[in-house]
C-alpha cells in the first residue's frame, strides 16, 4: 500500500492538508502521510489538489512529504470480535495501543481492529449447492456467551450458488469458510472478515413501523417518554445537568441485544469508568455481564479532533452489522455536539463559508443522515433488526437555541430536556417534564397497555395532566402563598411533590433504586394515582390534607422506589390496599 | 513524484537544514511573524527568533506551506523590524527539560528562570503539548482528599487525579481558598509525596506574592514549582504556560510518584490570548469572538490530569477562573465545566454577606464525589447526608423567593423552619476562618445538625437507620 503515491503535502493548517501533484486520489480515500504514516482521509479534491483530513496530531508534518493512498475509503473490520473491545474513533484498539506504546497514546500506529489470529468456533448452515442472497446467514460463531455472531454473505453478492462451505470447526476470521459462484460464472470467496465504508449506511430490506418500546428502566423515561425500538431521541442539557449519566444507565440497564457505546470528545475518566464498570455489572435479564454485549469507541476531548467526527460512523457502522444480523442494537452518542463541533473545526480551517454561529452550512445534512440510519428494519435475511439512537447534545450555555440542538430537534422524535434548576436541586434524572416529549407514544401504546392491564395510557395521561396543573397551581402559590389555595387544589401540589420523589428521580447510585422493571413502574404509577383520587375523595369529605399526608403509607410510598426489590413487587400492591384502607378510615371519621 | 531515494534525500536535508538561521521576515502582526522562502519546515516545529538587539526569543509553527511559514512568538514580538529578525527552525518540536530540581524555583511561562539563581536544570526532554492518556491505562480516581473545607469535603468532594475548578469572579476569594486548599490537603491513612505546580497567567504581581508567602508560610515553598506570566508579560506567553506547567507535573507524578496538585489561574486570561490569536490570523470565531477550537484546546490541558494505572502519582487540577460579568454561561466557563469533573461556584452575594468561602452549593458539583465518599472512605452516612442537604437546601432558596413575596410571616411553620435551616447551613456549615481546618467527622455533624432543624419527616433522603443514629444528636 505504501507504493502509490497520491501527491506531496502543499500546506499543513492543523488537522487539515492541502495535498498538491494529485492524480488518480479517490475522494473519501483512506491515506497516509509522510514517513511516520500518519492516518488521513480525501476529502475534497480540486484542480491537481486535495484537502486531506488527519486523523492524528499533525505535529511534524512538512511541505513535501508524500501522502501514501491505500485505494480503500476509511473503513470498519466486521468480524467476531467487536464485542467487549474498546476502540478510538477509527477503530483502533485501544488496548493495543497501549501495549505498542504505554499509557500515553502516540502517532501512527496501525493495528486490525480485532484479532485475525484467534480461532473461532464456526457453525455452517449452508450446504453446498443451496443459493445464497446479500445479507442471508452462513453460519453462526458463539462470539460471547451472549451473543451468537451470524456470519452474513457480503451485500455485493446478489445470488450465488455455493460451490463449497467449510465443515463446523474453527477458524480465523481470515480463513475461507466458503466458495460461491456468481450468475456471471465468477467465483467468490467468503471469509468471517469483512469491511464496510463508515460512510454508508449498510442495505436492509425495508423500514418496518415502531412498535416495542426501548426499555430503559428508568422511570421518567419508560413510562412518561418512552423511546421505540428503531427510534431516535436527543438528550440536550448544560454541564452537570445528568447527559451522561442518563447514557450510562440506559447502556446499563436497557432491553437491547447489544450496545454501542461512543465517548465522542468527552472526559477520558468516563469512558474508564465505563470499561471498569461494565464487566462487573450483571445484566438483570440475561445473567450475563454487560460488558458482553457492549462495544466502546472513546475518543476523548482531548484526542484528534478529525477522529472524533469520524467516531459517530465508525460506531454506528458496526451497530447497523450487528441489525443486520438480527439484532436491537442502542447506540449512544456522547456528545453529538462535540461532532458538530468537530465539523465547524475542520469546515472553518477549509475555510468554508460558515453559517450560524461558524458552523458549516451543511451542518443540519449531516444530522439528518445519522439520525436517518436509525429504524427497526427488515433485513436482508429476512429476519427483524433495529438500531436506535440516543444522542446526547451539550448546548453552549445550556441554550437550546443554539443551531445544534434545534437542528437535532428537527430530525428526532423523542427529546428528552434536562433541566438546570432540577440539577442544581439534585432532582436526578434531570429530565423535564413539561419541556420532553416523545413522538412514540402512538407506537408503544399497544405493547405497554398489553404490559399493563390496559391501564398504562391513561394512567400517563392523568399523571401529566397532574403535572401540567400544578405549574398553574405553583404560578398562583408564587404570587399569593399556599394558604389562598383550597385543600383540593393544595392536594395536586401535594401529589405532584410525591410523585416527584417517589417516582420521577431515581437515584443511579442505588443498588435497587438504578433500575425499575415495567411491573414496578406500573405499581408504583398505580398506587400514586390511587393515592390521588383516594385522597381527593376524603379531602372533599372535608378531611383536611395533613391528616392524609401524614399517613405511614405515604411515607412508604416515598421510598418505595429504594425499598421494594424487583422481586418483591407484592409489597407495593399491599402497600396500595393499606394506603386505601387507612385514608377510607379517616375519611370515615369526617363522613359522621 | 519522488522516489525513496528522493523522499530520503529530502528528509535528511530536512535535518541537515534545521538549525540554519534566515534572516529577513515577510510580516508580523501581534505576535505572529510570516517567513517565505525557508526549507520545508514542519507543522508545530519549535522555532528560534533572534530579534535584532541580539536577544533569543522562542516560537512555534502554527501554519506551514511551500511558500510562507507562520510563527507564534512566545515573549511577543516587540522590537522585531522585518529586514533584521532571523529565525531558526530546530526541526522538532516545543520541549521543556524537567527535572525535579524545578521544585523550589520560579520561573517564566517556558520554564526559564525568573527568581536570578540561575538556569534551570532539565535533564529530561518532554514535549510540552503532551499525548493523550489512553482512557484504558487510567485508573478511576477514589482516593478522598480532605480539605478541612466543610462545604468542599461535605458537599462537592475532591478526588485524588480530579480536575475541579474554581468558578469565580473579580475581588472574591478564590486565591484564599486556593491557598486554603493547597495547606491543608491531605489524603488520610497516606503519607503520599506532595507537591504543588503552580502556573499563573496573566495575573497582577501581588496574586503571585500572595500564593508565594502563603507557601513560604507554611514551609512547603520548596516543594512548589511556579511558572509565573504575569499581567505585564507578552499575552502570547500565557498560551504555553499551563502546557508547560503540565510538562512537570506528568513527570513528577507519573515518572517520580508524586501528588501533584496544580494551581492554574487565571484560566480566562488564557482563553483570552488564544482569542488574540485567532483574531488574528482571521479565523472564523464561534461565541464571544473565542475561536471554534477552544474546547479542544482547554480539553489538552484538563485532560492531562488523573491518575494511571501501576503508577503510583497522580495529577489533581485546580484551575481558578474568573467569570466575566459573573456570567456562568459566558464561553470560558461553560466550555471548562463541560470538560472538568465538576466545579466550585463562588457567589458574589455570599461574600457580600460576609461568608467565607462563598461558595454556593447548588451550581457546584464534584462528579468523582460518588466513588470517593461513604463506608470506608468517609462515612457511611455521607452519600445521603449530602443528598439531604442539597434537597433542603434548594427547597430553601425557594422558601426564600416565597418570603420575599408573602412575607416571613405569612410562611407555613414548616416553611420557617426551612429558613432556620437555611441560615444555620450558610453561617455554621459552607463559613468558616481561612485556617480552620475540619475534619470530615466534624463536617459530616455540623451538616446534621443543620438538619436537625427540620422535622424528621422531611428528611426522605435519610435511611430510619441514619435518622436514628444521628439526627438531633
Ligand atoms: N440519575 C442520577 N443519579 C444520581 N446522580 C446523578 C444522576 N444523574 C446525574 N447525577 C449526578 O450529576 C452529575 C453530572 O452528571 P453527568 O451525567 O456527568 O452530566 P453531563 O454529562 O450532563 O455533564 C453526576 O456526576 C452525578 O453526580
Ligand atoms: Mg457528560
Amino acid at each position: 500500500m505504501k507504493e502509490r503515491i497520491i501527491g506531496r503535502v502543499k500546506r499543513v493548517n492543523g488537522p487539515i492538508l492541502i495535498v498538491k501533484d494529485i492524480k488518480d486520489a479517490m475522494m473519501m480515500e483512506l491515506v497516509r502521510i509522510g514517513e511516520q504514516q500518519l492516518v488521513g482521509e480525501v476529502v475534497k479534491l480540486y484542480d491537481g489538489l486535495a484537502t486531506v483530513q488527519v486523523y492524528e496530531d499533525a505535529t511534524g508534518i512538512c511541505p513535501g512529504d508524500n501522502v501514501y493512498g491505500s485505494g480503500m475509503s476509511l473503513s470498519v473490520e466486521l468480524a467476531p470480535g467487536l464485542i467487549g473491545t474498546i476502540y478510538d474513533g477509527i477503530q483502533r484498539p485501544l488496548e493495543q495501543l497501549m501495549a505498542a506504546s504505554g499509557a500515553f497514546i502516540s502517532r501512527g500506529l496501525t493495528f486490525d481492529a480485532v484479532n485475525h489470529q484467534k480461532r473461532w468456533s464456526f457453525t455452517p448452515l449452508i450446504e453446498t449447492g443451496a443459493t445464497v442472497t446479500a445479507g442471508q446467514i452462513l453460519g453462526t460463531v458463539q462470539e460471547t456467551s451472549r451473543i451468537e455472531h451470524r456470519i452474513l454473505v457480503p451485500v455485493h453478492i446478489k445470488s450465488a450458488v455455493v460451490s463449497e462451505i467449510v465443515e463446523a470447526g474453527e477458524y480465523t476470521i481470515e480463513d475461507i469458510l466458503a466458495t460461491v459462484v456468481l450468475s456471471n460464472g465468477h467465483q467468490e470467496q467468503i471469509c468471517m472478515l469483512q469491511r464496510w465504508p463508515i460512510r454508508l449506511p449498510r442495505p436492509v430490506d425495508k423500514r418496518l413501523a415502531l412498535k416495542q418500546p426501548l426499555i430503559t428502566g428508568l422511570r421518567v423515561i419508560d413510562t412518561l417518554f418512552p423511546l421505540a425500538k428503531g427510534g431516535t431521541v436527543a438528550i440536550p442539557g448544560g454541564f452537570g445537568t445528568g447527559k451522561t449519566m442518563t447514557q450510562h444507565s440506559i447502556a446499563q440497564w436497557c432491553d437491547a441485544d447489544i450496545i454501542v457505546y461512543i465517548g465522542c470528545g468527552e472526559r477520558g475518566n468516563e469512558m474508564t469508568d465505563v470499561l471498569k464498570e461494565f464487566p462487573l455489572l450483571i445484566d438483570p435479564r440475561t445473567g450475563h455481564s454487560l460488558m458482553e454485549r457492549t462495544i466502546l469507541i472513546a475518543n476523548t476531548s482531548n484526542m484528534p479532533v478529525s477522529a472524533r467526527e469520524a467516531s459517530i460512523y465508525t460506531g454506528i457502522t458496526m451497530a447497523e452489522y450487528y441489525r443486520d444480523q438480527g439484532y436491537h442494537v442502542a447506540i449512544m452518542a456522547d456528545s453529538t455536539s462535540r461532532w458538530a463541533e468537530a465539523l465547524r473545526e475542520l469546515s472553518g480551517r477549509m475555510e468554508e463559508m460558515p453559517a450560524e454561529e461558524g458552523f458549516p452550512a451543511y451542518l443540519p445534512t449531516r444530522i439528518a443522515q445519522f439520525y436517518e440510519r436509525a429504524g427497526f428494519m427488515k433485513t436482508l435475511s429476512g429476519n427483524s433488526g433495529s438500531v436506535s439512537i440516543i444522542g446526547a447534545v451539550s448546548p453552549p450555555g445550556g441554550d437550546f437555541s443554539e443551531p445544534v440542538t434545534q437542528h437535532t430537534k428537527r430530525f428526532v422524535r423523542c427529546f428528552w430536556g434536562l433541566d438546570r434548576q432540577l440539577a442544581s436541586s439534585r432532582h436526578y434524572p434531570a429530565i423535564s417534564w413539561l419541556e420532553s416529549y416523545s413522538e412514540y407514544l402512538g407506537d408503544v401504546k399497544q405493547w405497554w397497555n398489553d404490559h399493563s392491564d390496559g391501564t398504562w395510557y391513561q394512567s400517563r395521561q392523568k399523571i401529566m395532566d397532574l403535572l401540567q396543573k400544578e405549574v398553574r397551581l405553583q404560578q398562583i402559590v408564587k404570587l399569593v402563598g399556599p394558604d389562598a389555595l383550597p385543600d383540593t387544589q393544595n392536594f395536586i401540589l401535594e401529589v405532584c411533590s410525591l410523585f416527584k420523589t417517589a417516582f420521577l428521580q431515581q437515584n443511579a447510585f442505588d443498588e435497587v433504586d438504578r433500575f425499575c422493571s415495567v411491573e414496578k413502574q406500573v405499581k408504583m404509577l398505580s398506587v400514586i394515582l390511587a393515592y390521588y383520587e383516594k385522597g381527593l375523595e376524603a379531602i372533599t369529605k372535608g378531611v383536611p390534607m395533613v391528616k392524609i399526608r401524614r399517613l405511614k403509607a405515604v411515607q412508604e410510598m416515598a421510598r418505595m422506589r429504594l425499598t421494594v426489590k424487583g422481586d418483591e413487587l407484592e409489597t407495593i400492591d399491599r402497600l396500595q390496599l393499606r394506603l386505601e384502607r387507612s385514608i377510607d378510615q379517616i375519611g370515615g371519621i369526617y363522613e359522621n | 513524484m519522488r522516489t525513496k531515494a528522493e523522499t530520503l534525500l529530502a528528509q535528511t536535508d530536512r535535518r541537515l537544514l534545521s538549525g540554519r538561521e534566515y534572516r529577513g521576515v515577510s510580516r508580523i502582526d501581534g505576535p505572529l511573524v510570516y517567513m517565505r522562502n525557508t526549507h520545508a519546515v514542519g507543522f508545530g516545529e519549535l522555532v528560534e527568533i533572534l530579534a535584532p538587539d541580539g536577544s533569543h526569543r522562542s516560537g512555534q509553527v502554527l501554519d506551514t506551506s511551500d511558500d510562507v511559514v507562520v510563527v507564534q512568538v512566545f515573549e511577543g514580538t516587540d522590537g522585531l523590524t522585518l529586514p533584521a529578525t532571523g529565525m531558526r527552525f530546530m526541526g522538532e518540536p516545543l520541549t521543556l527539560g524537567v527535572s525535579e530540581q524545578m521544585l523550589g524555583r520560579v520561573m517564566n511561562g517556558l520554564g526559564k528562570s525568573r527568581d536570578g539563581s540561575g538556569t534551570v536544570q532539565g535533564f529530561t526532554q518532554r514535549e510540552v503539548n503532551g499525548e493523550p492518556i489512553n482512557p484504558t491505562a487510567r485508573e478511576y480516581p477514589r482516593d478522598f482528599i480532605q480539605t478541612g473545607i466543610s462545604v468542599i469535603d461535605g458537599m462537592t468532594t475532591l478526588i485524588q487525579g480530579q480536575k475541579l475548578p474554581i468558578f469565580s469572579g473579580n475581588g472574591l476569594d478564590h486565591n484564599q481558598l486556593a491557598a486554603q486548599i493547597a495547606r491543608q490537603a491531605k489524603v488520610r491513612g497516606s503519607s503520599g509525596d506532595f507537591c504543588i505546580v503552580f502556573a499563573a497567567m496573566g495575573v497582577k504581581y501581588d496574586v503571585a506574592r500572595f500564593f508565594i508567602d502563603s507557601f513560604e508560610e507554611t514551609g512547603v515553598l520548596d516543594n512548589v514549582a511556579l511558572f509565573l506570566s504575569l499581567a505585564d508579560d507578552p499575552s502570547i506567553e500565557r498560551t504555553i504556560t499551563p502546557k508547560t506547567a503540565l510538562t512537570l507535573a506528568e513527570y513528577l507524578a507519573f515518572d517520580k510518584g508524586k501528588q501533584v496538585l496544580v494551581i492554574m489561574t487565571d484560566m480566562t486570561n488564557y482563553c483570552e490570548s488564544l482569542r488574540e490569536i485567532g483574531t488574528m490570523r482571521g479565523e472564523i470565531p464561534s461565541r464571544k469572538g473565542y475561536p471554534g477550537y477552544l474546547y479542544s484546546n482547554l480539553a489538552e490541558i484538563y485532560e492531562r490530569s488523573g491518575k494511571i494505572s501501576g503508577r503510583s502519582g497522580s495529577i489533581t487540577q485546580l484551575p481558578i477562573l474568573s467569570m466575566p460579568n459573573d456570567d456562568i454561561s459566558h464561553p470560558v466557563p461553560d466550555l471548562t465545566g463541560y470538560i472538568t469533573e465538576g466545579q466550585i461556584v463562588f457567589e458574589r452575594g455570599m461574600q457580600a454577606r460576609g461568608i467565607y468561602p462563598p461558595i454556593n452549593c447548588l451550581p457546584s458539583l464534584s462528579r468523582l464525589m460518588k466513588d470517593g465518599i461513604g463506608e470506608g472512605m468517609t462515612r457511611a452516612d455521607h452519600p445521603h447526608l449530602a443528598n439531604q442537604l442539597f434537597a433542603s437546601y434548594s427547597h430553601v432558596k425557594d422558601v426564600q423567593n416565597l418570603a420575599s413575596v408573602i412575607g416571613e410571616e405569612e410562611l407555613t411553620t414548616l416553611d420557617q423552619q426551612y429558613l432556620e435551616f437555611g441560615s444555620f447551613f450558610e453561617k455554621k456549615f459552607v463559613n468558616q476562618g481561612f485556617d480552620e481546618d475540619r475534619s470530615i467527622e466534624q463536617t459530616l455533624d455540623l451538616g446534621w445538625e443543620a438538619l436537625s432543624k427540620l422535622p424528621s419527616e422531611e428528611l426522605q433522603r435519610l435511611t430510619d437507620e441514619e435518622i436514628a443514629q444521628y439526627y438531633g444528636k
